[in-house]
C-alpha cells in the first residue's frame, strides 16, 4: 500500500509539493523527508522485486498453469490448452510410479541428509583441533564441491560399474562377490545416496566448522577445568551450542537434497525399472524423457516437490520460534 | 509480523531454489529474423560431434551459400532436439531448417509445426517407402530422410575363431545362444547391447521383439515374451553383462571396442569406429526366433521445414532442402553422416565405393520405422513402458511375463 503512494509523486520541487500537499496532509518537512527516503528504499528493493518476478515467480506460476491445464503438444504451441482443475494431480497421484518415487525420494534425502551430517560434524569437530597441515587437509576435503555434477557423477558410475568398476574390483581382492551397484533394484538407490553423501560431506563440513569457531574458546577451558571429558564436552557444549547453525545446515541441505536430478539421471536414469526413481527425475522423466512430452503431469510433480519443500521450510521457522522464545 | 515476514523470506529461499529445476517456461535463442530480408536462415541438427570444419559443416554452408543466404547452424543432443523444436514454435522462433531424429517427426506434426513436403513442392519419389514411413502420417510426408542407419550384429572375428564358432551359421536364436555359450566356456564374454531406460533402450529391444513376431499394440503378447526371456536368459546366465542396463549405445560399442565380447549390437554409425578397433570384425544381420533376418528398425533423420510466420521464408528453406537431399547430394551428405542413403540408385553407388556397406544397405531395406503403420504419437507411450519392462524384467524386478503385462497396462492407460 505505501508503495503506491509513494510511487504517485516521485520528483516533485518543494514548491509545488506545498501546494498540492495540503490536500494530501503532507506539507510537514519531517513527513517529506521520510517520503524520499522510502523513494530511496524502493529505488533499492526495485532491482531485487523486478529479479524476483522475473527468475521466481513468474516461472513459478507457469509451472502452476502448466500443471492445471491439459496440455497435449499441439495446445502446448499453439497455447491454448483447456483448464483441467486437478487433473494431473490425481492422474499423477494415481499412477503406479508415484508410491515408489515418494517413498525414494524420502529415503534418499533423509538417508542422506542423515549421513552428510554426521560425517561433515565429525570432520568439522575433527579440524577444529588445529594440527600441522589441517587447512590444506581441509581444501581438499572441498574437491567434491568443487567438481562439476556431471564430471563427479559419471566418475561415481564408472567406479561402480558391475562389469569393469573399481569398487567390484577391490571387492574382489578381498573376496567379496561382486555387487550389481546400478543394475539391481536392491542396490540402485543406495548407490546414489553414496554419491550423494559424498557430494554432501564439504557442504556441511564447512558450515559447522565456521559454527565451531563461533563457540568461545573460555567455555572449552571451563568445562575441562571442571574435569569435563571430551565426549561431555562435545555432549554439552559443542552440540547444544550448535544448534542453530545445524538447524539452517539440515534445512538448506533437505531443499538441495529433495531436488537432486542430475546425479541419479546421470548414475541409473531413476533405474532399473524405477527403482531409483524419485520425484525430481520423475518430473524430468514425464516431461522431457520420452518422445512425447507430457508437460502437465511433469509440472503437477514439480509442484509436488516445491509443495514438501515448503512444509519443510515453515518447519524450520517453527522450530526456530520456539528456541528463540 | 516480524515473524510473518521471516516465514515469507524462508519460504522464498525455499521455493526458490526448487524452481529451478522445476520451471518448464525456457526462452529459445530469438535468432529467426521475420524482417523478410535478412539473409541469415536458422539451422537445427542433432549432430553436436560435428563442428563447422567438418565435412557435414562444410556441406550445410554450402547449401546455404547456393541458395544465396548465410546458415546459422546449432547442433543440439538429439534427446534434447525435439523438446526444443516444441518450445521454439511456442515462441514463435522455430528454426527454418531442422533435422529430426524419425521417430520425432510425428510429435512435431501432432504439435502442428511442421509443413509437407507437399506444400512445400518438395520431391519424395525416389525414397525407398519403409523409410519415409515413420515421417508419413494420414498419407502425407513431414520431411525427407537425409539418410538411413540401423542394427546389426558386429562379430569379433579373433574370438569366434578362437571359440570354433562360424558366423555363417548363427541362423536363428538358437544358433546364436549357442555361439554365445561356445565363446563363454572358451573364456571370452559373450555379447553387448544396450537396455537403458530411454528410447535407445527400446530401439535395440525391438529387432528382437519384431524378430519372435511381437507387435507393439499387443506388448503382453507371448512374443513378446519370448523375445524378452531371450535377453533375460543371456543376462542370467551370463552370455551377456549386467551393465548392458546402463549401457548406452556409446558405452555398449565402447565395452564391444575392448576386444573382449565376440558380439555387439550396435548401429551402422559405427562403421568408422569399427575400423579403428584394432582387431577384424565382420556384421551379421539379427537372426529371427526361427531364422532368417529379423526386421530392424529404421534410425537416422528426416530434413524437415518448421512452420513459419513469414511464409516468404519457404522458397530458400526449400532451396536448402533440396540441396541437401536431391539425388546428386544425398551420396556425399550420407558419406559426411556415414548413413545409408534412402534412395536405392544412391545406395548402389555408396556400395560400389565401400563394398562393406553392403549388408547394412540390405539390412536397411528390410528395416520398419518405429512410427510407421499408423502408430505415430501412440509409439512414445508404447516405448517408455516397453524400455521399463525389459528393466524390469533384466535387473530382476519382475518376471518377463509379469513386465510385459505391467507394460501393457500402462501403454494401454496414457492418452496419447
Amino acid at each position: 500500500m505505501t508503495i503506491a503512494r509513494v510511487d504517485r509523486r516521485p520528483h516533485r520541487s518543494p514548491a509545488v509539493s506545498g501546494a498540492a500537499g495540503g490536500a494530501d496532509r503532507c506539507d510537514v518537512p519531517p513527513r517529506r523527508r521520510r517520503g524520499r527516503d522510502r523513494l530511496t528504499a524502493l529505488g533499492f528493493l526495485a532491482p531485487l522485486v523486478a529479479y524476483l518476478a522475473a527468475f521466481y515467480l513468474y516461472p513459478l506460476y507457469r509451472n502452476l498453469d502448466l500443471s492445471l491445464r491439459d496440455y497435449t503438444v499441439r495446445s502446448f504451441v499453439a497455447g491454448d490448452a483447456p483448464f483441467s482443475g486437478w487433473d494431473n494431480f490425481s492422474q499423477v497421484l494415481n499412477d503406479p510410479t508415484f508410491g515408489p518415487a515418494l517413498r525414494n525420494t524420502m529415503v534418499f534425502t533423509f538417508v542422506s541428509i542423515a549421513l552428510q551430517y554426521a560425517a561433515g560434524l565429525a570432520l568439522a569437530v575433527f579440524f577444529n583441533r588445529h594440527f600441522r597441515l589441517s587447512t590444506t587437509l581441509r581444501a581438499l576435503f572441498l574437491i567434491p564441491w568443487l567438481l562439476p555434477l556431471i564430471v563427479s557423477a559419471s566418475t561415481w558410475s564408472w567406479m561402480l560399474n558391475s562389469e569393469s568398476g573399481v569398487v567390484n574390483y577391490a571387492l574382489h581382492l578381498v573376496g567379496v562377490p561382486p555387487v550389481d551397484w546400478l543394475t539391481s533394484p536392491h542396490w540402485a538407490l543406495a548407490s546414489v545416496v553414496i554419491a550423494n553423501v559424498w557430494i554432501g560431506i564439504p557442504f556441511n563440513l564447512v558450515i559447522l566448522y565456521s559454527g565451531l569457531q563461533n563457540i568461545p574458546g573460555e567455555l572449552y577451558e571451563a568445562a575441562s577445568l571442571d574435569g569435563a571429558s571430551g565426549r561431555q564436552q562435545f555432549r554439552r557444549i559443542t552440540f547444544p551450542l550448535l544448534r542453530p547453525v545445524s538447524a539452517i545446515t539440515l534445512l538448506l541441505g533437505l531443499v538441495y537434497t529433495l531436488k537432486v536430478f542430475d546425479l541419479i539421471w546421470i548414475m541409473t536414469k531413476g533405474g532399473p525399472g524405477d527403482s531409483s526413481s524419485t520425484l525430481a527425475t520423475w518430473s524430468y522423466q514425464l516431461a522431457f524423457g520420452t518422445l512425447l512430452p507430457h508437460f502437465g503431469p511433469g509440472a503437477a510433480v514439480g509442484n509436488i516437490l516445491i509443495l514438501i519443500a515448503l512444509v519443510f521450510g515453515l518447519l524450520y521457522i517453527r522450530v526456530q520460534r520456539r528456541q528463540e522464545a | 509480523m516480524r515473524n510473518t515476514r521471516r516465514t515469507l523470506l524462508a519460504a522464498c529461499v525455499a521455493v526458490g531454489t526448487l524452481a529451478s529445476v522445476t520451471a518448464c517456461g525456457g526462452g529459445g535463442s530469438g535468432s529467426s529474423d521475420s524482417t523478410g530480408k535478412s539473409a541469415t536462415y536458422t539451422f537445427w541438427d542433432p549432430y553436436p560431434q560435428f563442428d563447422a570444419s567438418s565435412n557435414w559443416g562444410k556441406r550445410v554452408a554450402q547449401c546455404g551459400t547456393s541458395a544465396g543466404v548465410k546458415i546459422k547452424r546449432t547442433g543440439y543432443d538429439t534427446t534434447d532436439l525435439g523438446n526444443k523444436a516444441l518450445l521454439a514454435a511456442q515462441q514463435g522462433n522455430a528454426p527454418d531448417v531442422m533435422l529430426v531424429d524419425n521417430p520425432v517427426v510425428s510429435t512435431l506434426v501432432e504439435a502442428g509445426i511442421l509443413n509437407k513436403t507437399n506444400d512445400l513442392g518438395l520431391d519424395t519419389s525416389a525414397i525407398q517407402k519403409n523409410i519415409i514411413g515413420a515421417g508419413t502420417i494420414d498419407g502425407a510426408s513431414y520431411g525427407v530422410p537425409i539418410g538411413a542407419n540401423t542394427l546389426a550384429l558386429y562379430y569379433n572375428k579373433k574370438i569366434l575363431t578362437a571359440a570354433h564358432v562360424d558366423p555363417a551359421s548363427i541362423k536363428d536364436w538358437a544358433s546364436l545362444t549357442a555361439a554365445l555359450k561356445k565363446v563363454k566356456s572358451a573364456g571370452k564374454k559373450g555379447i553387448t547391447f544396450s537396455a537403458i531406460g530411454t528410447e535407445e533402450g527400446s530401439f535395440q529391444f525391438l529387432p528382437w521383439f519384431w524378430g519372435a513376431g511381437g507387435d507393439l499394440t499387443h506388448l503382453d503378447s507371448p512374443k513378446s515374451a519370448a523375445a524378452l526371456s531371450l535377453w533375460k536368459q543371456w543376462v542370467d546366465e551370463g552370455l551377456a553383462p549386467k551393465d548392458v542396463l546402463n549401457n548406452t549405445q556409446t558405452t555398449s560399442w565402447q565395452e564391444f571396442a575392448t576386444g573382449d565380447y565376440a558380439f555387439g549390437e550396435n548401429g551402422t554409425w559405427q562403421l568408422a569406429n569399427a575400423e579403428k578397433a584394432g582387431f577384424p570384425y565382420g556384421v551379421v544381420s539379427i537372426p529371427g526366433r526361427n531364422g532368417g533376418s529379423a526386421p530392424v528398425p529404421t534410425g537416422g533423420e528426416f530434413v524437415t521445414v518448421p512452420v513459419q510466420q513469414d511464409t516468404a521464408r519457404y522458397d530458400v528453406s526449400k532451396k536448402i532442402v533440396t540441396c541437401l537431399t536431391s539425388s546428386e547430394s544425398l551420396l556425399a551428405s550420407d558419406t559426411a553422416l556415414t548413413y545409408v542413403a534412402p534412395t536405392a540408385a544412391v545406395q548402389a553407388q555408396q556400395v560400389e565405393a565401400n563394398p562393406k556397406l553392403k549388408p547394412w544397405v540390405e539390412a536397411v531395406a528390410a528395416a520398419r520405422g518405429r512410427t510407421s503403420g499408423g502408430l505415430g504419437t501412440k509409439y512414445p507411450t508404447i516405448s517408455q513402458p516397453m524400455w521399463t519392462a525389459v528393466q524390469a524384467a533384466l535387473s530382476g524386478g519382475k518376471s518377463p511375463e509379469a513386465a510385459l503385462d505391467a507394460a501393457q497396462t500402462a501403454a494401454g492407460k496414457s492418452k496419447g
